[in-house]
């Protein structure tokens, strides 16, 4: 077939209009808030005063914030890495200041809490729920997100799939935070941080399976 | 300048063709055609391939190019989201073809003018992929592919009815596309 001929059957199925990335994308992101915020509804729900721990209490609200930023820089990297030659720098660099965020609150929980209550703040009392949760309610999420995506064009589909496992991580890890009684930035940054690399990592591999195109 | 040109014209003819104009549609794809030849040659020759496998590579990137023409976004310019579906098609073709070969970016940035002219293909990589669709999406492809029928047309001669022609065309193409990227050749 000549390259002419292609272009005839080209011009001829040009009438079919895929999804945009935003289309996509939003039609995922509400199917997996949907699908997550029931899941967290029905089996973990909010720590009791919810509210007012968000005004009152800044480690809790930190934590929140924390997560909440993750799963919105995430979403717009998300968005950018499947646009063919969109520039990432400025989505990477958002990406960038949930963890020194994080590094910083850390050092600041250091010098406020005297040395023999570290270990505790740290361990916490939910480290293995908070392993099993966050994935738990990622995964949903995480399955819309590669699925929108596939109607994208990510050049990189490893890279592609493990930003869609940072993107449900952080949405696994918002709405575990309003549950866990563990507020510290230090109980974060480790328990967050590994059941987050879990989903990230379950992203990859499946991002380098079924993104490709 | 003469880039500038091109995006102008790329750009306006993509507006228009996502506003529903074929034949600018159709304009579009003649004029991204020798561009991508252009960088398909260079590319296998860069390789130590021979150029004239850079058809396929070409025809494989079109068809990226339409199925994947809705992530181009109408506020952005046109020919770095261009180059950047072709440079992703080479690069797999080279993968395919066992070459570990870094293609950098600056390579897509200017096109050879020379070189451009459409070579006569006796068997290509999208004939072979062709004929491993089913059925009535391959007679569709054919028929508005090769004979040039309209899809008012293919749907009286194949008695299906336009929708039906329509999809099994969408399908078809899409086929094609995955069964580029399943070549192992």
């Amino acid at each position: 077939m000549r390259t002419e001929h292609l272009c005839r059957a080209l011009v001829a199925d040009s009438p079919s209009r895929p999804l945009s990335p935003r289309q996509s994308f939003g039609i995922a992101l509400v199917l997996a808030g949907a699908s997550a915020v029931g899941l967290f509804v029905a089996a973990l729900g909010p720590r009791p005063q919810v509210f007012g721990l968000l005004f009152g209490e800044p480690r809790f609200a930190f934590k929140v914030a924390a997560a909440g930023l993750l799963a919105a820089s995430s979403f717009v990297l998300a968005l950018r890495l499947v646009v063919p030659g969109a520039d990432r720098h400025r989505a990477i660099i958002l990406v960038a200041c949930v963890p020194v965020l994080v590094a910083v609150a850390d050092f600041v929980e250091l010098v406020a809490v005297p040395p023999p209550d570290w270990g505790r703040k740290l361990v916490g009392a939910n480290a293995l729920l908070c392993l099993a949760s966050i994935p738990l309610l990622a995964a949903a999420p995480l399955a819309a997100i590669l699925l929108a995506m596939r109607a994208g064009a990510p050049e990189n589909p490893t890279v592609a799939g493990a930003t869609a496992g940072l993107l449900a991580g952080g949405i696994g890890a918002t709405l575990y935070a309003i549950h866990c009684v563990d507020d510290s930035p230090l109980f974060v940054s480790v328990w967050y941080s590994l059941a987050i690399a879990m989903v990230v990592a379950t992203g990859a591999v499946c991002g380098s399976r079924c993104l490709r195109w | 300048v003469r880039g500038n040109e091109r995006e102008l014209e790329w750009s306006l003819l993509m507006r228009a063709a996502n506003a529903g104009d074929a034949a600018s549609y159709s304009d579009l794809l003649r004029q991204l055609t020798p561009a991508l030849r252009a960088l398909a040659r260079r590319g296998l020759v860069r390789a130590g391939l021979a150029a004239t496998d850079a058809e396929d590579v070409v025809q494989d990137t079109l068809l990226a190019i339409h199925l994947k023409r809705a992530t181009w976004d109408e506020t952005a310019p046109i020919s770095p989201w261009v180059f950047a579906i072709a440079r992703h098609k080479m690069i797999d073709v080279l993968r395919r073809r066992g070459r570990r070969i870094e293609v950098p970016i600056e390579d897509f940035t200017d096109v050879l003018a020379a070189g451009d002219e459409a070579p006569s293909l006796i068997v290509s990589d999208v004939d072979r992929h062709l004929d491993a669709l089913p059925d009535r999406q391959r007679k569709v492809v054919r028929l508005v592919a090769v004979d040039g029928s309209s899809i008012d047309e293919a749907s009286a001669k194949l008695a299906m009815t336009k929708g039906a022609v329509r999809v099994a065309l969408h399908r078809g193409l899409a086929k094609l596309a995955a069964r580029f990227r399943m070549d192992e050749i």
